[in-house]
């Protein structure tokens, strides 16, 4: 049986918790069908009962639900706990979950229990004898080629490494709860506290459906007026390279890459941003991308759909006065 | 827990790779000759953060790294910044894997506290900037029974506890554990410092304790790294220079992301 730890929110299994059930699910046929479990810890965010008929149709068997006081606030050494107890009455020879901060946590815990490697980021698999999965490593710059040779296999699913799409047959969704004992050990360190980001200033940056991004090419902390006045012509949101953060240019919140928001507009125009692999992962999933770079060969150039070559401190100001001037009557 | 509080912080040294990146003959590992080395961003948060609180405590921080003779480097970077003592396992870094690492920090813990220099505190970073493993820090807890709190921007200690902040699904949680404590580090709470001169003149004094390795490492299962297939560039080059505007604005147009 292949384990697989479902987060979950408002509307369902999260995005990424389903392209790891639909991941799971090409593992499964090689392997030779071999049946798809899920595990939820705590309550989850959703009616269990709609989450439930939910993961079926991802082709879930069953749904073990861990239940009890114990998972009333999350902790990454409880959670494992709970999926250790469910993985050794159910038998699952594969235990994975989604990338997140929370499925990594949860699986290094249960690796670690058990005393067996733990894959992260994995975003195919090659071969089951051994058993050889393909994972992202150097912020995704390059890949690794690992075996996981114990059992189980554990190893998280990298964020959109699959397309998250349903099951063509269902599967058969039966929901198993249970209440399982976690040791005092495991209940140490657990959220105590949790409010809502009083003030998520990185909010209108991942809502935006333009993005103005500018890195080194904006020059320095001054450099910005020009951009934030494209930023108002297009009624979009600034966002802004590590290197601009690092500087002390532009605050943290504005930040966009790996280590920053990650962000899908319609548009997004990067200027003066050479493009390294850390910040492309955060704006590959970009609609439109538009690069002005003064260097015809920089990463971000390569990568856009458009591009105008030069400096941005030329251009965007003649943007700014061509949508002026249109605009005008 | 000791009377002052002494925090230790685990860094390792890694290929910069903001620039290409390129891989070694035998395509075990990022090949750092021309790019260079440094530190994570979320190790750098992880120094400072270890200096803060220990600084608050009035105790000390020191740092440690398992890596090849050159990770001295890293090492005297971190002294710079106010780190005060540092220990350098020098290995081979590819030839371990996260477990093996994690057992040789929780070796180097031990012996501390065998030689009356508890460590109270243990930071490192919330991963790799290379090998992007995600369990060093969870791993070293198990071997040394201790709770950790994973990914944590803010740490403060207080009353013998460690307090950390940590961006998770349900907004900004609060952790609040024993020491003595795990803790790993994503950047984004602190603002590394810079090292001052004086700093660097004193790191270069400080005598860094150089020990082999405990085990002998598994390893890291991997077979091979490889870049991914290069994504043929179907750029379409609206133009040069300031020139370009109306292209542009034309496109802008027809995005609809312009108010005609």
């Amino acid at each position: 049986m292949i384990l697989v730890l479902v987060e979950t929110d408002a509307t369902g299994a999260v995005e990424v918790s389903r392209e790891t059930l639909t991941f799971a699910r090409d593992l499964s046929a090689a392997g030779g069908g071999v049946p798809i479990d899920a595990v939820v810890v705590g309550a989850p965010a959703c009616p269990v009962a709609e989450l439930v008929a939910q993961l079926a149709t991802y082709g879930v068997r069953q749904v073990h639900h861990a239940t009890g006081d114990a998972f009333s606030a999350y902790g990454g050494a409880s959670w494992a706990s709970a999926v250790q107890t469910v993985r050794e009455a159910a038998g699952s020879v594969v235990v994975t979950a989604a990338g997140t901060p929370r499925g990594m946590e949860v699986l290094a815990h249960l690796a670690a229990r058990l005393g067996v490697a733990m894959a992260a980021n994995v975003v195919a698999f090659d071969g089951l004898a051994p058993f050889t999965v393909t994972r992202q490593v150097v912020g995704g710059a390059a890949l690794e080629d690992m075996v996981l040779g114990e059992r189980p296999a554990i190893f998280t699913v990298a964020g959109h490494a699959v397309e998250a799409s349903p099951a063509p047959t269902s599967g058969e969704g039966r929901l198993v709860t249970s209440a399982p004992e976690v040791a005092a050990a495991d209940l140490v360190a657990r959220v105590v506290s949790a409010e809502p980001a009083q003030e998520d200033l990185s909010g209108g940056l991942k809502s935006a459906r333009v993005v103005v991004g500018a890195g080194r090419g904006a020059g320095s902390a001054d450099g910005f007026g020009d951009l934030l006045e494209l930023v108002d012509l297009l009624d979009g949101a600034l966002g802004v390279s590590r290197v601009v953060t690092s500087l002390g240019w532009r605050p943290h919140h504005e930040q966009v890459g790996q280590t920053g928001s990650r962000i899908s507009p319609d548009l997004y125009v990067a200027c003066g941003i050479s493009g390294a692999i850390q910040h492309w992962a955060g704006c590959a999933s970009a609609k439109t991308i538009v690069a002005i770079n003064t260097d015809p060969d920089a990463p971000m150039v390569a990568k856009a759909h458009y591009a105008v070559i030069g400096d941005l401190h030329e251009i965007v100001p003649a943007i700014n006065e061509e949508i002026r001037r249109r605009r005008s009557p | 827990m000791s009377q002052a509080l002494d925090v230790l912080v685990c860094v390792k040294r890694v290929v910069d790779s903001t620039g290409e990146v390129v891989l070694t003959e035998d395509e075990q590992s990022v090949d750092g000759r021309y790019a260079g080395f440094t530190l994570s961003n979320h190790e750098e948060c992880a120094i400072e953060l270890a200096v803060q609180v220990a600084g608050a405590a009035g105790g000390s921080a020191s740092v440690l790294t398992l890596g090849e003779p050159e990770a001295v480097d890293q090492l005297r970077s971190a002294l710079a910044v106010g780190c005060t003592a540092a220990t350098h396992v020098e290995a081979d870094p590819g030839a371990f894997g996260p477990a093996d690492v994690a057992r040789e920090i929780a070796l180097v813990v031990r012996d501390h506290e065998s030689a009356g220099r508890p460590h109270d505190l243990v930071l490192l970073g919330n991963d790799a900037a290379d090998t992007g493993d995600f369990q060093v820090g969870i791993r070293l807890a198990h071997e040394l029974g201790r709770p950790v709190v994973n990914g944590a921007a803010t740490i403060a200690v207080e009353d013998g506890h460690v307090v950390a902040g940590v961006k998770g699904p349900e907004g900004r949680e609060t952790y609040r554990v024993p020491l003595p404590a795990v803790v790993t580090v994503l950047e984004g709470g602190v603002e590394p410092r810079y090292p001052t001169v004086p700093g660097r003149m004193k790191a270069k004094k400080v005598e860094i304790e150089s020990r082999p390795p405990g085990t002998d490492p598994v390893g890291p299962n991997r077979r091979r790294l490889r870049l991914p297939p290069p994504q043929p560039s179907e750029v379409q080059v609206l133009g040069k220079g300031a020139d370009a505007a109306p292209a542009v604005v034309d496109l802008f147009e027809r995005l609809g992301v312009v108010a005609r």
